[in-house]
């Protein structure tokens, strides 16, 4: 397709400090409900986790790492990402034109199948009706539809403000939106600057820089740092992690006994 | 489910799916509309009262 | 007080026996019809499944009573297509088992989904490319069929077959039954493999992808090729159980001893078949994303994903019931027939387990660590009200139809010794003719 983008975040764990900034910008942008307990991780919802990972080695050599963790936006082989393949109701779509998965909250009848796709658990489910504080309701974001009990939800790259940057764009008669129009909520609330979005197949986006993506290997980082989550499955992701530590690298995939080879080296 | 859903594409896959399934209950539809007709037919006929 | 009802000829226990029996089924189907309307009015959050676990208990209780419910079809295969004649004394049972089994399976499916009312976007909406969407078809379709084969047996019950109309209608739908068994046959096909291929093309969890052919990958074949093989064991164990609780024999061991041989030799190539494909894919498909066999099985002692669940499921339940189905010595021997068939059953129960609940409890990230998962009292509530649904279904079906054609022959009732009621309800003049309604598939 002629002029289509493909839009993906790198994250850079050096930077990243583990503060949670880029989860509490992504619960207001986008009006994720929580419940009084929120402690059981398995049930409640975060469109963007962060994970504490560590080199399961002991003091002095112990280290850790946070690793941020929104929707993989897979694109697997042609659009084959593995959710969007087994919904029954074609109610999550592999866009094209944005390479955003989506999802559509009144299509979906809560099967759940694509949360048993999913191997990074970035599917979650309303197992209750969102229920917000007295008052709380009236600072809902107005561009982001609220979800209802029983369906399926997960980070949208926060396409809304994809809508709006176009919109604004139409009407000042231009058919581009730059870079800095278009940005997700936790890369803007990054205060590391950890988190960097745009358009992976435009050249003159950072994102693209950094990630310096391999057409001909299904998008595989020439970046000696880069590397992406389970990219052995074939999920084909558009989110690239940078680290300097092997061990965060080799923590991003499974290896057999001495199959890891640090990109430096190859 | 039909071509008037916004979400049909004239594929293959479309094509095999719908086809295999409305051939399947077609044939079911049939089958069971003759079934039907037949015996309110025979019964008409007084068929099936003398069966003892 | 429900003896005009009754088929002629045979003896059936005093109604207030059977009202008992129905009514304590009955209590654990109101527990589950609570348990049910929980579920439905407070929502999914009334189960103990997670974001971890989609996929839990209900989703295999529907891939296992699909799978034995596969009785049905392939008895129907046999005797229709091609052409064991035997097999007409079993067909009406395996036929009501596969009936009572999908429509466990749909009304399971109807609750299983976070937005009930939203339950017919499956069909509307059908993205063709996803398996459950095969499912919901022709699962749907295919219970259409089984009603379609069951509802001759019922207009064979006395009084409904007093109507000139319902008797034509059985009659007709007999004659054309090798047509619906075809059409049967064909769907299970379908469904029973697209059941085997909703784990089996989840390329993002290993333990559950398989590779394939076309579109299909391997588990699509071994999940037909599996429900086909024990789906009869399930018949001829709920046949025997049948036989111990009214204490009367009611098919004869020739026709048992067919469906075992053939479910037997079915259930050998079957499991030879999946020890292939586990070693092709603890060799090949898993090695090639970076996983060794080891890292799918817990090594914890007592774990419930231990290596045994993989040697209970091919080992105990899998080739041990084969291998006694396929000797005739022990198949004919009823200890071990019981004990084959009941292996075979519990084989292929463990099969769907572990490719649903397995699937998702295998961390697949690095630093993630595996999931556990146990049902509230509202799944294992639900999950128990098809049973004394089934339980309810085969009670009256037993009581007032004609089920078993042999069962007259098999236990002949003295003609004084007859219950009074049944000679007195009887205000037709009987023909002593060679019992029609009893062998209805030949009427």
């Amino acid at each position: 397709m002629e002029n289509a983008k493909k839009f993906g975040m790198v994250i850079d764990l050096d930077k990243c400090t583990g503060c949670g900034a880029c989860m509490v910008a992504c619960m207001a942008e986008n009006n994720i409900p929580f419940r009084a307990d929120n402690t059981d991780k398995m049930l409640s919802i975060s469109w963007m986790h962060v994970y504490k990972l560590n080199n399961r080695k002991l003091f002095p050599d112990y280290e850790e790492c946070y690793l941020p963790r929104p929707c993989q936006h897979c694109e697997g082989h042609g659009g084959h990402s593995p959710c969007v393949s087994v919904c029954p109701a074609t109610a999550t779509d592999y866009d094209m034109d944005t390479g955003i998965v989506s999802q559509i909250y009144p299509r979906c009848f809560g099967c759940r199948y694509c949360m048993a796709a999913c191997p990074y658990h970035v599917r979650q489910f309303n197992w209750w009706d969102p229920l917000w504080p007295d008052g709380m309701e009236k600072m809902l974001n107005p561009s982001v539809s609220v979800r209802m009990r029983g369906v399926v939800e997960k980070c949208s790259f926060c396409i809304q403000r994809y809508q709006q940057a176009k919109d604004r764009a139409y009407m000042e008669g231009r058919r581009e939106i730059a870079e800095d129009e278009y940005q997700t909520a936790c890369t803007q609330a990054c205060p590391a600057g950890a988190i960097v979005f745009g358009d992976l197949n435009n050249p003159e986006h950072a994102v693209h820089q950094l990630a310096q993506p391999d057409p001909a290997r299904h998008g595989h980082s020439k970046n000696p740092r880069a590397f992406r989550l389970l990219e052995r499955l074939g999920t084909n992701t558009k989110i690239y992690y940078l680290s300097s530590r092997e061990w965060v690298r080799k923590a991003g995939d499974n290896y057999l006994e001495g199959e890891f080879k640090s990109k430096a080296h190859s | 489910m039909f071509p008037f859903n916004f979400e049909w594409i004239w594929d293959a896959g479309h094509i095999v799916f719908h086809g295999g399934l409305w051939y399947a209950l077609t044939i079911l539809g049939l089958g069971i509309t003759y079934c039907i007709i037949k015996a309110a037919l025979d019964a008409a006929k007084g068929k099936g009262s003398q069966h003892h | 007080m429900d003896s005009a009802l009754i088929p002629k000829g045979v003896k059936r226990c005093p109604a207030w026996q059977f009202i008992m029996w129905i009514g304590a089924n009955g209590a654990v189907l109101t527990w589950g019809v609570f348990a049910l309307l929980l579920v439905y009015f407070k929502g999914l959050n009334q189960t103990n499944m997670n974001n971890a676990y989609g996929f839990a208990l209900w989703i295999w209780a529907d891939l296992a009573v699909i799978a034995l419910g596969g009785g049905a079809f392939f008895t129907g295969f046999l005797r229709y297509i091609v052409g064991k004649d035997e097999l007409k004394n079993i067909i009406n049972y395996a036929v009501l088992i596969g009936f009572i089994c999908y429509s466990s399976a749909l009304m399971i499916l109807g609750f299983d989904i976070g937005q009930p009312l939203r339950g017919w976007f499956i069909f509307w909406h059908a993205n063709v490319h996803s398996m459950l969407t095969e499912v919901a078809f022709c699962l749907t379709a295919y219970f259409g069929v089984l009603a379609i084969e069951y509802a001759p047996l019922v207009f064979e019950n006395r009084m409904i077959k007093k109507v000139p109309f319902f008797h034509n209608l059985s009659h007709n739908m007999h004659e054309i039954m090798a047509v619906f068994a075809a059409t049967g046959a064909f769907l299970s096909f379908f469904h029973q493999g697209s059941l085997g291929g909703v784990p089996g093309v989840l390329f993002g969890r290993p333990f559950g992808f398989r590779e394939g052919v076309l579109v299909w990958p391997w588990t699509f074949f071994l999940f037909t090729w599996s429900a086909a093989a024990a789906g009869p064991c399930f018949t001829i164990l709920i046949t025997k159980i049948t036989e111990a609780v009214t204490r009367k024999k009611l098919v004869k061991d020739n026709v048992i001893d067919l469906l075992a041989k053939i479910s037997g030799w079915m259930l050998f190539f079957y499991i030879i078949a999946k020890i292939g494909d586990t070693l092709y894919w603890a060799n090949v498909t898993a090695p090639s994303k970076g996983s060794t066999f080891m890292d799918f099985y817990t090594s914890s002692s007592g774990s419930a994903y231990g290596l045994w669940i993989l040697f209970a499921e091919i080992g105990v339940c899998g080739v041990l019931p084969a291998l006694i189905l396929i000797i005739p010595k022990l198949r004919k021997t009823q200890a071990t027939l019981w004990l084959a068939v009941i292996l075979a059953v519990i084989g292929l129960c463990l099969n769907r387990w572990v490719m649903v609940l397995q699937v998702l409890a295998i961390p697949v990230l690095t630093f993630e660590s595996w999931f556990t998962y146990f049902p509230s009292w509202q799944e294992i509530a639900t999950t128990i009200l098809p049973v004394a649904y089934g339980v309810i279904m085969i009670s009256t079906s037993y009581r007032y139809l004609p089920i078993f054609p042999q069962e007259r022959e098999l236990n002949p009732i003295d003609e004084p010794a007859a219950p009074p009621e049944v000679a007195e309800s009887e205000p037709e003049p009987t023909d002593a003719g060679p019992e029609p309604e009893l062998s209805p598939a030949e009427s």
